[in-house]
């Protein structure tokens, strides 16, 4: 039951982005050439109701089902980090026109080459994690 | 016999939804995995996946209780499961189509890809085994996995961690990170598309 509900919430999310589009490439295409407002109102629409969410949750001290407050850890100070690695990680989304999620979902899907995919960025994230001391953060 | 409301609520899912009704089902599933205590981060996965393969062995990256990240695990199975779902049972009338504008239409052509309006299929042909034996496939697939996943490590999330979670919480790391995700696009769209098309 404890993992049940993990699952219910992946296959809502599955469900959303397969139904919204995002998973396509076509889609992550036109965003990049400024073509379309939809993938703009799909980030914009979930980051104003999540603003809304975050500062609701922060005002009534929430506590999750854990017991706990519900608490937002602040991301560690740095520039290069989050710009070098955010370019990084936006020539692959562009490139391949998904990002993680998408990659689960397609290959649920039936996209079964995904499998080649996410062996690759398990790749990437593995040699990160060998060049993390060399690297700028 | 399936009752009739649950055929017309089948029909009514299958639509292809608008931007608002995804935005706001992201921005709700944010919220329910913080009630469970969790954040919402879906790249975490893969550094989880790679810990569980015992790459603890060559970087202290990875050495850290990805057990208790099992959560996570759940969350991109269901992921998949949801991607047959939707790909299966809740497929659009006009089946797997993205419904891209007409400025994209026109662009594509210039790509070569050369699709009529409302044809522009969801998954582009190259996301295929066979297209792992051209030069273009490979380099979408493999190079593109591995940059996503680097990227997205070393900039310490993805999609769903920085630009949902970080950027609702107002987090100036997550849209340096953001800003970061779209110089990247915007530098492989326009310089880097036109070499490999």
């Amino acid at each position: 039951m404890k993992i049940s509900k993990y699952i219910f919430i992946g296959i809502l999310f599955g469900i959303t982005l397969y139904k919204s589009e995002a998973v396509s490439w076509f889609r992550i295409y036109e965003m990049f050439h400024f073509q379309s407002f939809h993938m703009y109102g799909i980030i914009f629409t979930a980051v104003i109701a999540g603003m809304g969410i975050v500062q609701l949750i922060k005002r009534t001290h929430m506590r999750s089902t854990e017991g706990q407050e519900i608490v937002f850890h602040p991301k560690d100070r740095s520039v290069p980090r989050y710009l070098i690695g955010g370019f990084i990680f936006g020539l692959g989304w562009a490139l391949a026109g998904v990002c993680p999620g998408p990659m689960f979902i397609l290959l649920g899907s039936g996209y079964t080459v995904f499998i080649v995919f996410l062996a690759s960025a398990m790749f990437g994230t593995f040699v990160y994690g060998l060049l993390r001391s060399k690297l700028p953060h | 016999m399936v009752p009739q409301f649950l055929i017309d609520f089948k029909d009514f899912i299958s639509q292809p939804w608008p931007w608002w009704v995804g935005g706001l089902m992201i921005a709700l599933i944010m919220f329910v995995l913080l009630v469970f205590g969790k954040e919402f981060g879906i790249s975490a996965n893969l550094r989880i996946m790679c810990a569980a393969d015992g790459a603890g062995d060559f970087s202290e990256f990875f050495k850290f209780d990805w057990q208790s990240q099992g959560w996570n695990l759940m969350v991109a199975l269901g992921a998949m499961f949801g991607g047959y779902l939707a790909s299966h049972y809740f497929l659009s009338p006009d089946g797997d189509i993205a419904h891209v504008s007409a400025a994209t239409v026109a662009s594509l052509k210039e790509l070569g890809f050369n699709y009529e309006q409302g044809q522009v299929p969801l998954v582009p042909e190259f996301y295929t085994w066979e297209s792992l034996f051209t030069l273009r496939g490979l380099v979408i697939i493999v190079l593109g996995g591995f940059l996503v996943g680097f990227g997205a490590r070393y900039a310490g999330g993805c999609t769903s961690g920085h630009a949902i979670s970080g950027l609702s919480a107002l987090q100036l790391p997550s849209l340096i990170a953001v800003i970061g995700f779209f110089l990247g696009g915007l530098f492989m769209t326009y310089f880097i598309f036109p070499i490999l098309f």
